[in-house]
């Protein structure tokens, strides 16, 4: 947790800097965070974004970690742009958090930004500058939910409810090399980050353009020490002849549901590391970790005291805490949390003895490989097909990416499924409107589908 | 249908479907140099799972993660064995 004096990343930089040698590496350049403390990746502008709504979108993630870091207690508000964000939703992500700024690097920005009034370019070549006294604004941290249909969700945090999770015990190490998969402008990668930024330590950032294998040679090159990922980017690592690059003392999975195999698997390959999964997501912040080496956690969880309290309700799990998000951003009518401040997740779980397992989303939505999928978007697709009736999606565990997205096809009733090759049509189809991760691995012809009363499809949890 | 040649067909009809370059399929391929990404070996297991009737990654004591296609198609093979044995016994 922050220290109470500390108002902003920059504050905590210089108290726990002291003349360390720390650094910030990127894929292509690096940078000293003593040189950031004592200069600028703004070009000298931070003045100017005083107290502005700024859009950080920078391709490269060593450009949004300086930006972020710089801007943190001088912006209003900072809206973390994720470089995988498309380009349609920007007008829309622009609009909802009022941006009066946009802060980018190497690209010029999107024609959706041409009219917002201050423009700052940023690099990851850091100059120094005078320090300047900036009047001090308590910055909001926007974060933008991942991969569901349509427009992303904007959710409000602040600095005190990202950093809650953080114990200042795992801050002490000066030789701890932090490092994650993920992308630092998302929820699960920022929490990393700013571990990184707090501590003593160092902090790898991963590149879109790496593969997997280059990544982790460049970990073991520079000796990382505590590495977090999803599930899902840890079985790719563990395929990697690289794997052995790396030799972590802590691995720590979140952002999908962590199976007894991978974590077994995790503790066998790395003997020396303790390996943990957290559960964690933009909307409920971090919930908790688990140690104890097993899936699911234990339920003495449930309804304890503490900075986090959480509930079981209607099957999906509930959580009260500060690190939860603020609210929702220009999200009409959509309420976070219940009256009672607890947010539902929309995570099913089953008490099965003293345990509480993650059965999957409430609203079916399919995780592959940390990407969420729609059953009914893919439904729609197939359901064009003139041959078909009804279909149903559902999810299948899958043991590279925790899910895939298969389908259970009714046609109709005249036609012989044997006659015509019906799956590869409705797979063209697929292939022709919906993304890789959403297309099903397998197509099943069934005779008929259950329909509840209601008269809607009836789905299982798997 | 041997197992190997099981395995070596639905990776070429799946490059094929996904569009992607193979590179030749040698026993030591580093799988994810192979052209297939993580979402298509993802595909390829489950495809298996349907012809083979067994996915030796849930199926296998010890969890493991192949490396290279031999690795890979020895994994699948080993565990057709042991079910062979298996059945072998029960009958």
């Amino acid at each position: 947790m922050l220290p109470t004096h500390v108002k902003s990343l920059r504050d905590a930089l210089g108290n726990t800097l002291n003349g360390r040698s720390r650094f910030l590496w990127g894929a292509r350049a690096s940078v000293s965070l003593d040189d950031l403390l004592h200069g600028t990746s703004l070009g000298g502008r931070l003045a100017e974004l005083s107290g502005r709504s700024v859009l950080v979108a920078t391709r490269d993630q060593l450009s949004a970690a300086l930006a972020m870091i710089e801007l943190d207690g001088v912006a209003r508000r900072l809206i973390i742009c994720p470089s995988d964000l498309a380009a349609s939703h920007l007008p829309s992500v622009i609009a909802r958090g009022e941006v009066d700024a946009i802060v980018f690097d190497c690209e010029p920005p999107e024609q959706a930004s041409f009219d917002i009034p201050l423009q700052v370019a940023c690099t990851s070549a850091v100059r120094q500058a005078d320090c300047i006294d900036i009047e001090h604004h308590p910055t909001e941290w926007v974060l933008l939910t991942s991969g569901t249909t349509g427009v992303p969700k904007m959710l409000v945090h602040n600095l005190a409810g990202l950093t809650a999770p953080i114990r200042s015990s795992t801050l002490q190490g000066e030789d701890i090399v932090w490092a994650t998969f993920y992308d630092i402008r998302r929820y699960g990668g920022l929490q990393i980050f700013l571990r990184a930024v707090l501590g003593l330590g160092s902090f790898i950032l991963s590149d879109a353009g790496e593969t997997p294998g280059d990544y982790l040679l460049r970990l073991g090159a520079r000796g990382v020490t505590h590495i977090s990922g999803t599930p899902s980017h840890w079985r790719r690592a563990l395929m990697s002849p690289s794997a052995h690059a790396i030799e972590p003392s802590y691995v720590r999975l979140s952002g999908e549901i962590a199976d007894q195999g991978i974590l077994d698997n995790l503790r066998s390959f790395y003997p020396r590391a303790g390996v943990g999964h957290a559960y964690a997501s933009t909307e409920a912040g971090v919930g908790f970790d688990v140690n104890d080496g097993l899936e699911g956690f234990p339920d003495s969880m449930i309804g304890a005291v503490g900075d986090v309290e959480m509930k079981v309700e209607d099957g999906s799990l509930r959580i009260r805490s500060i690190r939860t998000a603020v609210r929702y951003l220009g999200e009409d009518g959509l309420v976070l949390a219940d009256n009672d401040g607890f947010v539902d997740t929309g995570d099913i779980v089953e008490l099965r003895g003293d345990r509480y397992y993650f059965l999957g989303r409430r609203s079916g939505v399919i995780n592959v490989g940390g990407l969420k999928v729609h059953p009914e978007e893919v439904e729609a697709v197939i359901n064009r097909h003139p041959a078909v009736r009804m279909s149903l999606v559902r999810s299948r565990k899958n043991p590279i990416t925790g899910s895939l997205v298969v389908a259970d096809v009714v046609l109709n009733a005249e036609l012989d499924e044997s006659a015509t090759d019906f799956k590869g049509e409705i797979l063209l189809i697929c292939r022709e409107s919906l993304a890789a991760y959403k297309i099903p691995a397998t197509i099943r012809f069934v005779p008929a589908l259950d329909v509840a009363a209601a008269g809607k499809l009836v789905r299982h949890h798997a | 249908m041997s197992v190997k040649l099981t395995i070596i067909s639905q990776i070429q009809q799946i490059a094929e479907e996904q569009k992607k370059n193979l590179a030749p399929l040698t026993d030591d391929l580093v799988l994810l140099e192979s052209g297939l990404d993580s979402l298509a070996i993802a595909v390829l297991v489950a495809r298996l799972e349907e012809i083979l009737g067994f996915d030796p990654f849930t199926e296998s004591e010890d969890v493991y993660y192949p490396v290279t296609l031999g690795d890979f198609i020895r994994f699948y093979e080993n565990a057709a064995d042991s079910r062979k044995v298996a059945s072998g016994r029960a009958g």
